[in-house]
């Protein structure tokens, strides 16, 4: 039985375990209807053109883990942002860790999405923003919305501020040969209010793990929020990650991925603006190496004049890796002095190693400046000569060199704990002794 | 003589035009995009030999054998045909149109009156009357600069010039139908050979049932000595052209090219599906200029002709393709002329400008596949949309893994006239190379308030400002372009975006 026969036949089984009566039963149905119809993407979609999920398609991945897992806290520490305090959300093979976790509702609401989905005091919220801004139509994301009931829930009110950043955290502690989870997170960030959040897929052994997660964010007027995806995982272990963002006026909202890791990744990053005067950032790293892939698919589309979007992706492809970059802008008529810029810049360092690229523009406006530039190419003789005469032996020049090229997306970092976390896992990526404190 | 007068006289038209609209505005511009009908829309009414409508093997057979082609043509037409049957037409491309009914279309037309003339003086004075009017007549283009013009009226071709002066050198400049009967061992060698018969839907199509087009074949070492150059024109009601064009340039060679098109408005859409192969072996250079003018469609987008081009041309060791194209007619255009680098050291480039306007779809780019070591390639592609147009940029650079130090240099850039318009770009970049060095950017925009404010500090009212600007930003292509034919160019173009004669 192919994995998408036994989604679908296994919908039956997971809806019998859930409440029947909650309005989005009703929107699970029409999901996995979609699901059904649409399958898995194939490289034939223009979408998919580089990424092929063929051999993922022929594993059999259980979709209920078991049982509950324990982890110990010593044995998963180095994985959290422990410098400094943090509101923490963690599940552990798709279920929720109270004893790692630390949620709170004191003033915001940073908790569970199975709590918000059944609980009838969040039923007000479930119902204005639940599956609003992802997609009806894209099969992995419908696919999602099918199996949807864990994840997390934050909600910050009005001119609210949680007092630390929020980690989210998953973890696979392979008791299972192979486990597919399918998380599905919901980010409200009202007006003026601020949120920071980190995000994590961890696996912790050698059997194959595939996340197809989900996240939606609404960032309302004047809303700053950043948000950080660490994906560094193991060989065994791919990800696809589809997050809807969905901007009202003046609301700032940053996204950064740091791929370092994993068997397959897709990234999925699509921001709506709904507002004018909105700024949107997305920025990445991918360093990558062994026969890993990454697949960045980006798409800003501005709705509403007067509006920002920056991207800034940076990629240092060694071995077999493969890196696809496709981001795509779209102005709409009525959207004019738009300011679009996206870049792409990167270094392949094997012969093995494969880059494909693919800036798309779809502009419907005439007063906009929409730009984007792309490279491929090499790190620059003249510096390296530079250094190499200075003493500095040239595995190391090569490795300072692709440090500074990678580093500066991580300006707009707003964390310096994780700047600093982040600064080192490119040195130790890059082999970089820095012989400096961040 | 009377080559100088004549020639002077030109060029100091061209320069009145270009003085002229140096006192345009972008308003203006924008009007005369929108308003400007087709100038050279009428029709000349030549007695022709039409096959009914509608395509089956009898028909491709019937072709082949009225041209009195020999039986491995016919047979290579036929596997086309085959081929073809089993596609389906390509869907990818940002454009739509209502789908050519392809039974709906006659296949072969010629003009009537068929002896090949030595002199103008045989030539059908009402044919002698359209070039006239589209201000090519031969005499002139003779004198003008040695421009030998092989004229494509209605699918055969009917006039030959300047055969002799090329023959001497060992040049062959001839239509393909006369180039199978008198060179098969040329073509039987390089036909198909860089657009197989099956490359896709168009190029089956035109392989299947291409009706004449034009033979070049430059021997090794030749430079040849005056731009070749083809006019094409769409004649008869309802028949489709499929023009095929193959040039090789033999070793150590040169050659620049020149197409050029302009048809008679009319209300049925029509199709033309063309094939161009360019061959270029070892240290040969091939410059290949376009300028399309096909009707584009009335100012309520109906009719016009949907111009779907297959052209690639094919580089050996050392040696050069230069595509440059203006494209500013047909309601659709599908064309990616393309170079496949596959000797070492060779070199690839593009420049382009297409205009669209009222309803025109345009889905036009290049491909630059990077085979060969050290191989090197330029895109330059400009895009200007107005009216209710679409204007799409589509490029592939790919650079293989034996490619060391392939470089490539993309640009494209758009410029959108009014708020009814879009420009969209699609460029695909695949390296499997690491000593590949790759950029490419591309930037969207309107006529910029800083770059107007710039020349008004310096005293460049607003008007010459935006004159300057709109002419500076095709510039960089139509500087390709070679002189007789720029000149042309600025004609077709009905907009001058060339700010001073240089």
């Amino acid at each position: 039985m192919d994995l998408k026969e036994k989604l679908v036949s296994s919908f039956m089984a997971f809806e019998n375990n859930v409440d029947l009566d909650h309005p989005i039963h009703d929107i699970r149905s029409e999901a996995i209807k979609n699901f059904e119809t649409k399958g898995f993407p194939s490289r034939k979609e223009e979408a998919w053109k580089y990424t092929s999920l063929n051999s993922l398609q022929k594993i059999d991945f259980s979709i209920f883990p078991k049982e509950e897992n324990a982890l110990e806290y010593n044995h998963v520490k180095k994985y959290f942002l422990h410098e400094i305090d943090t509101y923490k959300i963690v599940f552990v093979d798709g279920i929720y860790s109270s004893f790692l976790s630390e949620t709170t509702h004191d003033g915001v609401d940073i908790c569970l999405m199975s709590s918000a989905l059944t609980k009838p005091m969040y039923k007000p919220v479930i119902d204005v923003y639940f599956n609003k801004v992802a997609s009806k139509e894209e099969s992995l994301t419908t696919l999602n919305t099918a199996f949807s009931r864990e994840g997390a829930y934050i909600y910050i009110p009005k001119n609210k501020a949680p007092k630390k950043p929020v980690e989210i955290l998953h973890f696979a502690t392979g008791n299972e040969a192979s486990l597919m989870l399918q998380p599905r997170n919901l980010i409200i960030v009202e007006e003026n209010a601020e949120l920071q959040v980190i995000e994590r897929h961890q696996s912790l052994t050698k059997n194959e793990v595939l996340t197809n997660s989900v996240t939606e964010i609404f960032a309302a007027k004047d809303a700053i929020v950043d948000y950080y995806k660490v994906q560094n995982d193991t060989n065994d272990a791919s990800l696809i990650d589809n997050t809807y963002i969905a901007q009202k006026d003046k609301s700032v909202v940053k996204v950064h991925t740091f791929s370092f890791g994993g068997k397959l990744t897709r990234n999925n990053l699509n921001f709506y603006q709904d507002g004018e005067y909105i700024d949107s950032t997305l920025k990445g790293v991918t360093i990558l190496g062994e026969k890993q892939h990454v697949d960045h698919h980006t798409l800003v589309h501005h709705q509403q004049p007067n509006c920002e979007s920056h991207q800034d992706y940076k990629g240092i492809y060694g071995e077999r890796s493969t890196g696809v970059f496709n981001g795509k802008i779209i102005v709409d008529k009525i959207a004019q002095k738009t300011n679009a810029f996206q870049q792409n810049n990167n270094v392949l360092i094997s012969d093995k190693a494969t880059i494909n690229t693919k800036p798309q523009l779809e502009i419907f406006a005439d007063d906009v400046r929409c730009s984007h530039g792309c490279t491929i190419g090499q790190l620059d003789e003249d510096a390296m000569f530079y250094l190499q005469s200075r003493g500095i032996p040239r595995k190391e020049a090569t490795g300072l060199l692709m440090y500074a090229f990678a580093n500066n997306v991580l300006e707009s970092v707003r964390l310096p704990e994780l700047k600093k976390r982040i600064n080192k896992l490119i040195a130790t990526k890059l082999g970089v002794r820095l012989g400096f404190d961040l | 003589m009377r080559s100088a007068p004549v020639g002077v006289e030109k060029v100091s038209l061209y320069n009145q035009y270009t003085i002229q609209n140096m006192a345009y505005t972008e308003e203006e511009l924008k009007k005369e995009l929108e308003t400007k009908e087709y100038e050279y829309g009428f029709y000349t009414d030549i007695e022709s030999d039409t096959f009914p409508k509608g395509l089956s093997e009898e028909v491709v057979i019937a072709l082949s054998k009225k041209k009195e082609e020999p039986e491995w043509m016919t047979l290579w037409r036929l596997e086309a045909y085959k081929g073809w049957k089993e596609m389906t037409e390509p869907e990818w491309a940002n454009i739509h149109y209502q789908k050519p009914d392809f039974q709906d279309i006659s296949y072969y037309s010629a003009p009537n009156k068929k002896p090949k003339y030595e002199s103008l003086d045989e030539v059908d004075p009402e044919l002698l009357d359209t070039f006239k009017k589209l201000g090519i007549s031969l005499d002139e283009q003779k004198k003008l600069a040695g421009v030998a013009v092989d004229i494509v009226m209605d699918s055969v071709s009917v006039a030959t010039t300047f055969k002799k002066t090329l023959a001497e050198k060992g040049i062959i400049f001839c239509s393909i139908s006369e180039a199978i009967k008198e060179h098969p061992e040329l073509v039987k060698k390089y036909i198909g050979s860089v657009i197989p018969k099956k490359d896709n839907f168009y190029a089956a199509l035109n392989s299947a049932v291409f009706s004449d087009g034009s033979f070049c074949y430059i021997p090794k070492g030749v430079r040849c000595p005056m731009e070749l150059s083809t006019y094409f024109r769409i004649n008869q009601a309802g028949t489709g052209q499929f023009e095929r064009t193959l040039v090789i340039a033999d070793k150590g060679s040169y050659v620049s090219y020149l197409e050029g098109c302009t048809a008679p408005s009319r209300d049925e859409n029509q199709l033309h599906a063309a094939v161009v192969e360019l061959i270029a072996l070892d240290d040969a250079e091939i410059k290949y200029s376009t300028v399309q003018n096909w009707f584009p469609g009335n100012k309520e987008g109906k009719g016009g002709v949907y111009n779907f081009v297959t052209k690639r041309g094919l580089c050996e060791r050392n040696a050069k393709i230069s595509w440059t194209q203006v494209e500013t007619g047909s309601a659709i255009t599908w064309k990616y002329p393309s170079c496949i680098l596959k000797g070492d050291n060779s070199i690839g480039e593009f420049y382009s400008i297409a205009v669209t306007n009222n309803f025109q779809q345009a889905d036009t780019g290049t491909k630059m596949i990077h085979l060969g070591k050290n191989t090197r390639s330029t895109i330059i592609s400009k895009g200007i949309s107005a009216g209710k147009s679409q204007n799409s940029y589509r490029g592939l650079v790919q650079v293989n893994s034996r490619a060391d130090n392939a470089r490539n240099f993309s640009q494209c850039d758009s410029l959108l006239m009014g708020n009814d318009c879009g420009a969209h770009t699609f460029p695909y970049i695949e390296a499997k190379n690491k000593s590949a060095q790759i950029e490419h950017e591309a930037t969207t925009s309107k006529i910029g308030e800083d770059q107007i404010f710039y020349c008004n500090q310096r005293g460049i009212d607003t008007e010459k400002a935006i004159a300057l600007i709109v002419n500076g930003f095709s510039k960089e292509v139509l500087n390709k372009l070679p002189m007789e034919f720029a000149v042309e160019a600025q004609k077709l173009l009905e907009i001058s975006l060339e700010g001073s004669v240089g």
